[in-house]
């Protein structure tokens, strides 16, 4: 049994530690917003904020997350970073199919809380681990500086 | 949603006495007595507004939805449509999904860029009769003539007396009044259109998608759900010769290890077979597969590599094939001709890669068989599960998720069967199963692979006086018939035969190639190599002619004139009718004028940097890209921007034509800059994004600008959005390459051609 802290809430899962903590949030607990895109943290859209640092959810074993936070696109619209982008996300119709922004926005926010100001630069360095194959990358541009700006 | 709905009081259903209460469905129209459009397509068109609108007594409007949303906006689009003509207030609109129901719905198959296309006036009709409908019952209820009131900002008003009544007081009485017939109904002047052509209203599921809310068929959960993944044969048409299961079966949480049966070849959309593992979660599923010891009999398709196959289309590009379109005499006209110029182009196949990867839910329960799939072929994935379940048709629902991207892939069900037939192997359990992306790029339904070899005869000015074009590439047909060598009408109408060039001499030829893969369709189709080569060809004509790309391309194209497709040897239009779909060159010119101007043509360019330019005909609608490249020290590209242009007739939703545009930018420098699937034995090469590498933030272009040519003539048929973006990207980068570098590209990935 591993105790894991998701979106505030304590959880007691019975999975081998190194079930990929993607797979307990999305089959054991049933937070489906966290998506599955390649299962080797090449496209970003498992994104979760583990004491409020972006990471992969698709390879990290859960036996390795121990007593740190672990935060989904749920309920990161609760910090301020995380409201700022969902709210310019929508303002700029962002998502195409948007099966990828959950992972955009979770990468956007962490941005946008350490660095409230990005340049193109940072945000291309943030965000050049998310693939968006609907290609929004011009507008998650566009929106990571609408909320910079908020 | 539908809980929610019921709390409201929703008139709708069979019971409650609603406006979407089904008496007397309509029966399929126009089938026999037309072919074109979407009277062409299997199940026709609807516009019964019991089918599309309901309305309840709190007045909020659902508007059932039957195409399916994968990024193309149709979600949003097609309420719009409804709504504009229901004078709904878009704020208390609501959208449900139809299940796949074709004998319901019409045709719901999502691909070819056809949802408004097909449905703009079947939808429009559909909010013209429910408005009329109320305005009969507010009439009614009012004692005055209908003409007299009149709906608008969902209420209906009666200005000699200034009474309104809301749209939710009047939905019962208004579902009790007669459907009028559609040759009645007033439909709105677009002069005073709210949403239509308008950017009021934003992307419909925007906020659930963001919050992370939005559900996917990789998202589909009930109570008690198991998960699978298949291990398939490792090339296509291969066989499972033996298994042991003992070690997959040790893996915690595995219940289960089903073998399924090889499809016969041609395999059209049924699974390949291979060996299912169920299991408690996706990740014990997936230990369990790397477990099992599993011989396979490869089968005759062991052969296939990409090299040797490359070799092959350029060989049979050197012969001549079945003449496809043929005018004039090529021969005589290349033999006097000033100047010759030939070259080949190359595309490799692609996999289309939506994020999500294929997923679907099954569950059978007392002889009913429920599924939850993210695909783009809802009907024709009921038809199949129930054939390939052997369950009575009726005893089938398909719910359609949202897709998350689609691109052609989702268009084919053996997915979804798969997750049948796990289900049906746990006695009627519900089984998510779920592809891997390594499944995905090994087991997918490939755009073709393709030599395009190209020859002119240019006289004394450098114009041309001869062409001949022959395109190489294995059929999308080998999927649905044995062995075919030649490209079907629909890939030869895709930008090949059907070029609006006025030369007098023109050959096209249709040398064979065997399929050794499963060739499906890719976003575009066989446009993109149709496209990538003429496109590159008219710029290096220009080069030999020593003149301006983009003056050559518009004298090529020639003055505005109309084509009956059917005279340029394309039978096909796109599915529509060649008289109401002509080829019209002056809209083909005015996207590759409005592209240029935008990006500045002509304009002098620092060294290392260039512009190229792209026009292209597809989907009855008419594009053009223009390409700015810059040149890094070691040869790597970025795009400092595009411009592209597009005449999709009447639009509907003009941001999400912008977006489809962006999207189609992006999507065409993946496969322009990096993207290829290659073959060696048999077997893919590429395993995961790692190899399939796809365009990022980073090397995307930095800024998209989208022209959307004005059209306010709503008779006027509309055109495709969601695929003619793509075709012009790839040659108009290759284009720009030139221009920066003197280098020229025919083959596509470019990938390190140009890294020093």
């Amino acid at each position: 049994m591993l105790s894991l802290r998701v979106n505030g809430t304590a959880h007691e899962v019975e999975v081998p530690a190194d079930m990929p903590l993607l797979w307990v949030l999305r089959d054991v607990i049933g937070l489906t917003g966290t998506k599955f895109g390649c299962g080797i943290a090449q496209c970003g859209a498992c994104t979760v904020h583990l004491d409020g640092k972006p990471v992969r959810a698709c390879i990290l074993p859960v036996g390795s997350v121990g007593a740190r936070q672990v935060t989904t696109v749920e309920v990161v619209g609760q910090s301020a970073a995380g409201r700022k982008i969902q709210e310019a996300w929508i303002a700029l119709d962002v998502p195409q199919c948007g099966y990828c922004q959950s992972g955009q926005v979770m990468s956007a926010a962490a941005l946008l809380a350490r660095t409230p100001q990005p340049s193109d630069a940072d945000i291309a360095s943030a965000m050049s681990g998310n693939i968006c194959r609907c290609g929004t990358y011009m507008r998650i541009r566009a929106a990571i500086k609408q909320a910079s700006e908020a | 949603m539908i809980a929610n709905l019921s709390r409201r009081g929703l008139l709708g259903g069979i019971a409650a006495g609603g406006l979407v209460l089904g008496i007397g469905l309509p029966a399929a129209r126009g089938q026999q007595q037309q072919r074109f459009g979407a009277d062409g397509m299997p199940n026709g068109w609807r516009d019964d507004p019991r089918l599309f609108v309901a309305i309840a007594e709190d007045g909020i409007v659902t508007i059932t939805c039957h195409r399916q949303e994968m990024g193309q906006g149709v979600r949003t689009s097609i309420p719009m449509v409804i709504a504009e003509e229901l004078e709904a207030d878009w704020s208390k609109v609501r959208v449900t999904q139809a299940p796949g129901d074709e004998a319901r719905f019409g045709n719901q198959d999502t691909d070819g860029s056809r949802s408004l296309r097909h449905f703009f006036t079947p939808m429009r009709h559909a909010g013209a009769a429910a408005r009329t409908m109320l305005e009969a019952a507010a009439a009614k209820q009012w004692g005055v003539p209908a003409e007299e009131v009149r709906a608008a900002n969902h209420a209906v008003l009666h200005e000699k007396s200034g009474r309104s009544l809301g749209f939710g007081a009047l939905a019962r009485a208004a579902a009790e009044m007669p459907v009028p017939d559609r040759t009645t109904l007033r439909l709105k002047d677009p002069a005073s259109f709210r949403l239509i052509g308008k950017d009021t209203v934003g992307l419909l599921d925007n906020h659930d998608i963001t919050t992370g809310r939005a559900g996917y068929g990789i998202d589909a959960r009930v109570e008690g759900m198991l998960h699978a993944v298949v291990a398939r044969p490792p090339v296509f048409g291969g066989k499972v010769t033996s298994f042991d299961a003992a070690e997959a079966l040790a893996v915690p949480g595995v219940v289960k290890v089903v073998a399924i049966d090889a499809p016969a070849i041609p395999s059209e959309f049924q699974p390949l077979g291979g060996i299912a593992v169920i299991a408690r979660n996706t990740w014990a599923a997936m230990q369990g597969r790397d477990k099992l010891k599993i011989t396979w009999d490869d089968g005759p398709h062991a052969v296939y590599s990409s090299d040797t196959y490359r070799a092959q289309l350029q060989e049979a590009a050197r012969k001549p094939g079945k003449v496809v379109r043929s005018a004039g005499d090529v021969d005589r006209a290349l033999a006097g001709a000033a100047k010759r110029v030939e070259a080949e182009y190359y595309i490799p196949h692609l996999a289309q890669t939506p994020l999500e990867p294929p997923a679907a839910l099954v569950r059978i329960r007392d002889g009913q068989c429920e599924a939850w799939a993210c695909t783009q072929a809802p009907q024709a994935t009921r038809t199949r599960l129930a054939q390939r379940l052997k369950l009575p048709e009726d005893k089938v629902t398909v719910h359609v998720t949202l897709l998350g991207g689609g691109f052609g892939r989702k268009s084919k069900p053996d997915f979804v069967l798969e997750a049948g037939l796990c289900s049906q192997a746990m006695d009627g359990a519900p089984v998510k199963l779920t592809w891997t992306r390594e499944d995905d790029l090994h087991h997918g339904f490939y755009h073709t692979v393709s030599v395009e070899r190209l020859e002119a005869g240019l006289d004394a000015d450098g114009k041309p006086v001869a062409w001949l074009h022959r395109s190489v590439a294995p059929t999308i047909g080998s999927i649905f018939a044995p062995d075919p060598k030649h490209e079907l009408p629909l890939e030869l109408g895709m930008g090949m035969v059907n070029l609006p060039f006025p030369i007098p001499n023109i050959r096209m030829e249709n040398p064979e190639a065997v399929a050794h893969a499963r060739i499906g369709w890719f976003r575009s189709v066989s446009n993109i190599p149709h496209a990538f080569a003429i496109q590159s060809f008219v710029a290096e004509l220009a080069h030999a002619a020593g003149r301006d790309p983009k003056d050559y391309l518009l004298e090529l194209i020639g003055p505005p004139r109309l084509y009956d497709p059917t005279d340029l040897g394309d039978v096909w239009n796109h599915g529509e009718d060649p008289k109401r779909y002509p080829i019209d060159t002056g809209r083909l010119r005015r996207v590759v004028e409005a592209a240029a101007e935008g990006i500045g043509w002509g304009r002098a360019m620092p060294q290392g940097s260039g512009l190229g330019l792209a026009g292209h005909y597809s989907f009855v609608s008419y594009v053009a890209a223009a390409v700015e490249v810059k040149m890094g020290s070691r040869g790597e590209i970025s795009f400092p921007r595009v411009d592209i242009a597009i005449d999709c007739g009447p639009q509907v939703n003009p941001e999400r034509i912008r977006s489809q545009m962006e999207g189609a930018v992006v999507m065409g420098t993946g496969l322009a800059l990096s993207a290829e699937v290659s073959f060696k034995d048999g077997r893919v090469q590429q395993n995961n994004f790692d190899a399939y590498e796809l365009t990022r933030i980073d090397s995307a272009p930095r800024e998209i600008r989208v022209h959307l040519l004005p059209s306010r003539d709503y008779s006027q048929p509309l055109g495709g959005v969601g695929e003619p973006g793509v075709p012009p990207v790839a040659p108009a980068i290759a284009n720009a390459v030139f221009a920066a570098t003197g280098k020229r590209i025919r083959q596509l990935p470019i990938r390190d051609q140009l890294t020093t």
